[in-house]
């Protein structure tokens, strides 16, 4: 009989949280995927060992402290202006790792012009597009990507399409654009597409390093709180009808 | 020998930021102030100084730019007109809450609204009392001549990263659409990264390393945080006051009477003193060049001498409210001002002089 | 008898008991305590440790990194 103390050993750890990561208890609801993807943002970073080089863009939105959580230098943006900012950066600094961190209302709505034109320059940077459907931290209302039916504070009988317009899916848009070299779209609800989506992150910053132009990072991701139901039934739901909508999978890859 | 040219004053903004060791200009075309990003992209200075220049999708976007390059400690600016520096209002806020120094050109022209594309001084209040949300300034220095363009590039990056704040030059359609003699600065290298890290090091993004992280953000969830943040702005500001106050005055030794204007008005004014002098009124000129922080103690010591005091603006009167402020009661205050893009005639200050004091 | 032994160990008080981890377990090891942290949260736990194959699927799903995974092969 193998003792739970013999196994809990140093060598024998296979999985731990990424030193990129700060002490700082994520201020996310429970289950949020922020926080699956901060941590593989984290991760790939330290594996590419260019912590020294990267500077992160957050946005406004929940992910607006996202700089409390992963252990570089930082720039907070106005509400969608993270790819204006990130293009000062990354044109001041052609050496850097800059990337924007965005949620949908940020990047398909408010920020909907700085993000086109900046992916259209083909800026040397990495876009993380976290598309969740809804307004998180303004309290659920709808987003650009709200699926048609879908319930939200602002749309309190289902998003109608004759009212509200159609959910948007810009990421396609943003593959029209030349100035982008990769744009995929991921999820992080099982361990295999965390897996995938850690992948895709490394393969964009991989593409800073050798000045492809823009990376475009989608992450359909869930807000149980947001949406009312649990973490599990999040993914559930997601799975059930996102998916439908925003399939996944790489869109264009140069 | 220093080089003297014939040149716009729009021209000179641009040709001034290269020579100043600016690193980046992000701008958006608008009448009447597009040959300063015109004349950037025909020098190339990318291939000179390294310096970058960048046209922007939108003003927001190109203020978001500034923010961005601000952020590394970088010398960026951009330069707009009326209603594109409305735009950059959203952005300027940011960067006064993050404090972060850049330079914002504004040629300004008559509103509201799209309005015209002539000069106009109606802008004022956008421009010395913060402009976008919440208690903040920003340093305003008015230029009254083509060389002055030249000059408050490089004063106007010196104060903003002597108090981590932007600066603003607030520029007018006839200075920058006029041409005049200007003696030219000499070149200034761009900072190098050692630079940098010496002057904003303390807080500029150039990587994590052996360091704490750098973040700039304006964001604070608590409120006695915030206000402890905004005490801190205002003893700024204090400081700025105290220090940084500029003016000219002119003929103003035996004045009995005074006219107070700034930018191309003061250039009117000039004349307009002269006239009123060869009819016997003694009269002087007091010219702010810095409106933020305002002569204000400057324009006090002047009430016990003057009998009648006279704001000139290309307004309906704006910085006339910061004088009456200044004088208190003390001395009656009148204001004469064209709206809409159009310039007052000297003489047509002279019979607003006479009409308002009885002359 | 499985080739590789696992254990999770949990930072019980960082833990916000969502249940992505326990859902994520292909050997049904985990589950949230009865017990709460000073939060409030049912942390997660292993119900059933011998089950553990030390995959680590629990530790890539959790949202807070608060799961480390150990491995030891036993063959």
């Amino acid at each position: 009989m193998i003792d739970i103390q013999d196994i809990i050993k140093p060598e024998n750890l296979v999985y731990e949280k990424s030193s990129l990561l700060t002490d700082n208890v994520m201020h996310y609801c429970p289950g949020c995927t922020h926080g699956v993807v901060h941590k593989l943002v984290a991760e790939v970073i330290e594996e590419l060992g260019i912590q020294e080089q990267t500077i992160g863009v957050s946005p406004v939105g929940c992910s607006v402290f996202a700089y409390n959580y992963i252990d570089i230098d930082w720039a907070e943006a106005a509400h969608g202006r993270a790819p204006a900012v990130a293009t000062g950066i990354s044109r001041l600094h052609p050496e850097k790792y800059v990337f924007t961190y965005q949620g949908d209302g940020d990047l398909a709505s408010i920020g909907c012009g700085e993000i086109m034109h900046a992916c259209n320059r083909g800026e040397n940077i990495v876009v993380i597009f976290i598309n969740n459907a809804i307004y998180g931290m303004t309290g659920g209302q709808m987003a650009p990507t709200t699926l048609l039916g879908q319930v939200t504070a602002t749309t309190p009988y289902g998003r109608d399409a004759k009212l509200n317009g159609f959910p948007m899916k810009i990421t396609e848009l943003i593959a029209q654009l030349d100035g982008t070299c990769y744009v995929t779209r991921q999820s992080a609800d099982t361990p295999g597409a965390v897996r995938k989506t850690k992948n895709a992150l490394k393969k964009a910053f991989q593409n800073t390093r050798l000045q492809k132009g823009t990376s475009f990072v989608e992450v359909v991701s869930t807000c149980n709180s947001g949406w009312k139901v649990t973490p599990v039934e999040a993914n559930n739901w997601m799975r059930e009808n996102m998916f439908k909508k925003y399939p996944l999978g790489d869109i264009k890859d140069i | 020998m220093a080089e003297v040219k014939l040149m716009k004053g729009n021209e000179v903004i641009a040709e001034a930021a290269i020579r100043c060791g600016c690193d980046g200009y992000f701008g958006y075309p608008i009448t009447p102030q597009s040959e300063v990003m015109e004349t950037l992209m025909a020098r190339k200075p990318w291939e000179e100084t390294g310096m970058v220049v960048l046209q922007a999708e939108s003003e927001l976007a190109a203020i978001n730019m500034v923010y961005g390059g601000a952020c590394c400690g970088k010398k960026v600016m951009t330069s707009s007109s009326s209603p594109g520096i409305s735009l950059k209002q959203e952005g300027l806020t940011y960067i006064a809450g993050a404090e972060l120094p850049c330079l914002v050109v504004d040629v300004v022209r008559g509103g509201p609204g799209l309005g015209t594309i002539q000069p106009a001084q109606s802008d004022y209040f956008q421009a010395t009392k913060g402009g976008g949300h919440g208690d903040y300034h920003l340093i305003v220095l008015a230029p009254a001549s083509v060389q002055e363009m030249n000059d408050f590039v490089d004063l106007g990056f010196e104060l903003a990263f002597k108090y981590r704040n932007p600066a603003m030059i607030l520029a007018d359609g006839v200075i920058g659409q006029m041409m005049e003699k200007v003696q030219l600065s000499p070149y200034k290298p761009r900072w190098t990264e050692e630079e940098i890290e010496k002057i904003s090091g303390s807080w500029a993004l150039t990587g994590k390393k052996g360091r704490e992280r750098h973040v700039i953000t304006s964001l604070e969830l608590d409120a006695h945080r915030q206000e402890d943040f905004n005490k801190k702005l205002q003893a700024k500001y204090r400081k700025i006051e105290a220090n940084e106050v500029r003016f000219e005055k002119i003929l103003c030794e035996d004045a009995d009477y005074l006219i107070i204007a700034y930018g191309s008005a003061a250039r009117i004014c000039q004349k307009s003193i002269e006239l009123a002098r060869e009819a016997g009124i003694k009269i002087g000129l007091l010219r702010p060049i810095t409106l933020y922080p305002f002569p204000t103690q400057a324009i006090a010591e002047m009430c016990g001498q003057i009998k009648g005091m006279l704001t000139v603006e290309m307004s309906a009167g704006q910085m006339v409210e910061d004088v009456r402020l200044a004088v208190n009661g003390r001395v009656k205050v009148e204001h004469y001002g064209r709206m809409g893009g159009v310039v007052p005639t000297p003489e047509e200050i002279v019979e607003a002089l006479k009409n308002n004091f009885e002359l | 008898m499985a080739k590789f032994r696992g254990a999770i160990v949990v930072d019980n008080e960082k833990c916000k008991g969502c249940g992505l981890c326990v859902v994520a377990c292909p050997t049904k090891v985990i589950d949230l305590n009865p017990d709460v942290n000073g939060k409030g949260y049912h942390y997660a736990y292993m119900k059933n440790p011998e089950a553990c194959i030390g995959c680590a699927s629990c530790g890539l799903v959790c949202p807070d990194s608060v799961i480390s995974v150990y491995k030891m092969n036993v063959e």
